[in-house]
């Protein structure tokens, strides 16, 4: 059992056909949105709900849902936003950029469908920084969308003015945490906020405030149109739908695929990526959703579901479904150091845990990657990750935490040959 | 955090700089720009401006641009914000160049993804051609850095060099790279892998091969 091409919601995944408008509505984008928000906003809301759709930026929580803490009407005058993340920086993903350069229609439209259902006035779209060609294309795709009236006064006729704008990063991974994303859209630096209070309530501007994963909106038009049913017929309980996959490292073909959610690890690899480099035994642990996550070693992942509940019964957890495979030719201790410089480097500064805490826990993977450390430093490191982890306003810590939590429960035997043989060549 | 250091302010700087003023194609594009955010929230618009002053100061001494302390001030004049608030967000946010810089920003990708799949090879290959992470060439033609993630993962190793992306690299096509844009021309954007188009599998597609070929409507199936 395999996801059907008309069971596919990005279809221009890979850019064979053009992204303009004209051809979005041919592939059945913008087709009668009036219709669909004619069903009116809490059927929409409903709709989602019942769809198990769950955010597609990595924390998982259910779309409908959080659309639903919005306010119904607007008691002191504030306008309600939405603010799309599309600041996707988690090393091994990049399904959004696929989104916004192939299908950036179904962003738009699904931009309009969502902000009309938690009655916002306007749409913000972060981009990070470094999309500089992606960004081109949405913001003439916004024009398009403009110009053919679907968005701005009377978007679609409906009745509903709704706008949509674009805002570019500039290189800050921690403006993918949303009261980051919205200090930065204020124009500061983009340093977390304290929750509560949470953005629904107080958010861009003081105003009450969703935001979204690009792929989470632009599922949502054809989930409308097809049905809540149709969408959660995919994947398991808890886990429903369709989602991007995108499949980096050691397989012999890397790339990005829009698979059912639940689907076994090792189909997804022998399916569409043709497999591991070397084949199967080569396969030495995979970072299943994004740099964030905790390794999983081979044996363990094989037969994993790709799903929230699959992975965090294997320790990990589906993240942005960012599948980073390594094997065994993979200095592991190197490469989960390197995560520990992206952290470092990406650190905004604001809690001491991190600043100073993800500087120490790479100078010490530094140590750990070469040998020259003491045995004892493996636990002192591992407390050391516990008191980050937690800690700090945003998840930033806890990511930086986490893949070297990972390393040492599954690698440590590695890590002491090195400090061993280390020792041993000193001796000699 | 990221170690980066801002250029001293001098009398040199300000000599050079102290009269920028928005060219009047940049003075229509950032009134289009601060009308994206409502009215008394103008200072949303930072960074934009900041982006695009960078690149006004790179077309005037032809580099890829950057930020020089009495730029940074136009822009909080225009925005009606202090300095300091502009300064902070120029330094915080790495795209911002706050000191000179090559006519090509070489940004070569080495977290761990593309790590896996050879970018020590593309630094190496950099080197070779005589580059250095942190510094800019004699020539003033390349400078080099090492940058975090660029969300390229699936066409692994890339380099972003000024606007646009080169993916699937090999040291050689490095090298043929650089050699290109020194002789003033243009190459391949994109993956440059013969056969592959952007992140498909390459070879056979394993899904939605109906649309390699012409722009394919589903919904009749459904």
């Amino acid at each position: 059992m395999s996801l059907a091409d008309k069971d596919r919601i990005f279809t221009n995944l890979y850019g064979y056909q053009p992204w303009n408008l004209k051809a979005a509505q041919a592939r059945g984008d913008w087709d009668n949105t009036k219709a669909l928000m004619g069903r009116g906003q809490d059927a929409i809301i409903d709709e989602m709900k019942a769809s198990g759709l769950r955010g597609r930026g990595g924390a998982g929580f259910p779309t409908g849902m959080k659309w639903s803490f919005m306010p119904k009407e607007s008691k002191d005058g504030r306008p309600s936003f939405l603010v799309i993340n599309a600041d996707e920086s988690e090393p091994g993903s990049c399904k959004d950029r696929e989104i916004i350069r192939h299908d950036p229609h179904k962003l738009i439209e699904g931009a309009l469908v969502a902000g009309y259902a938690m009655r916002a006035r306007a749409a913000y779209i972060y981009i990070r920084g470094e999309y500089i060609r992606e960004a081109e294309t949405l913001f003439a795709a916004v024009a398009e969308a403009y110009e053919a009236g679907l968005l701005g006064k009377n978007a679609c006729g409906s009745g509903y003015d709704f706008d949509v704008f674009v805002h570019r990063g500039a290189g800050a991974y921690i403006c993918g945490e949303e009261t980051a994303m919205i200090e930065s859209l204020e124009g500061k630096k983009g340093q977390p906020r304290l929750k509560p209070p949470f953005p629904a309530g107080a958010g861009l501007y003081g105003c009450p405030t969703t935001v979204n994963n690009v792929e989470s909106i632009a599922v949502a038009p054809t989930i409308l149109r097809r049905g809540a049913a149709w969408f959660s017929s995919f994947g398991r309980d808890n886990n429903k739908g369709t989602k991007l996959f995108q499949i980096s490292g050691h397989v012999n073909k890397p790339c990005v695929v829009e698979e059912a959610m639940s689907i076994p690890f090792s189909e997804l690899i022998e399916k569409h990526c043709g497999g591991i480099r070397g084949g199967r035994d080569n396969l030495l642990a995979v970072i299943p959703g994004g740099s964030s996550v905790p390794l999983v070693p081979a044996a363990e992942i094989w037969d994993a579901p790709m799903d929230f509940d699959g992975l965090k019964a294997v320790g990990s957890g589906l993240g942005t479904a960012a599948v980073i495979v390594m094997d065994k030719s993979t200095d592991i201790v190197r490469a989960i150091a390197r995560l520990s410089y992206f952290y470092k480097h990406e650190s905004c500064g604001q809690c001491t845990p991190c600043r100073e805490g993800t500087g120490w826990m790479w100078r010490v993977m530094e140590r750990l990657r070469t040998g020259d450390a003491a045995v004892e430093e493996i636990d002192m490191l591992q407390q050391v990750t516990k008191q980050v982890e937690g800690h700090t306003i945003c998840a930033l810590g806890d990511a930086a935490a986490w893949p070297i939590q990972g390393l040492i429960k599954h690698f440590r035997p590695e890590i002491e040959r090195r400090i061993a043989e280390n020792a041993r060549e000193a001796a000699e | 955090m990221a170690d980066r250091h801002i250029e001293p302010d001098t009398p040199e700087l300000r000599a050079r700089w102290g009269s920028f003023a928005w060219t009047p194609e940049n003075a229509e594009k950032a009134k289009d720009i601060i009308a994206r955010y409502p009215a008394g929230r103008q200072r949303s618009a930072v960074m934009p401006l900041l982006d695009l002053a960078q690149r006004q100061v790179g077309a005037e001494e032809n580099t890829q641009g950057w930020l020089p302390i009495p730029v940074m001030e136009y822009v909080a004049k225009e925005l009606d914000m202090p300095i300091i608030r502009v300064v902070e967000v120029a330094t915080f946010y790495t795209m911002y160049n706050i000191a000179p810089i090559g006519r090509f920003h070489v940004q070569v990708c080495g977290t761990t993804p593309c790590m896996l799949r050879g970018s020590d090879d593309i630094m190496a290959a950099c080197k070779a051609r005589g580059l250095h992470k942190g510094n800019t060439t004699d020539d003033g033609l390349f400078t080099l850095t090492e940058v975090e993630c660029m969300g390229n993962c699936a066409s692994a190793p890339m380099v972003q060099i000024n606007d646009d992306n080169y993916e699937d690299l090999t040291a050689a096509d490095m090298t043929r790279i650089l050699d290109e844009l020194a002789a003033g021309k243009q190459p391949k954007t994109g993956t440059q892998l013969p056969g592959r188009h952007t992140v498909e599998p390459v070879g056979a597609l394993s899904s939605l091969t109906a649309m390699a070929e012409a722009n394919h409507d589903y919904r009749g199936e459904w």
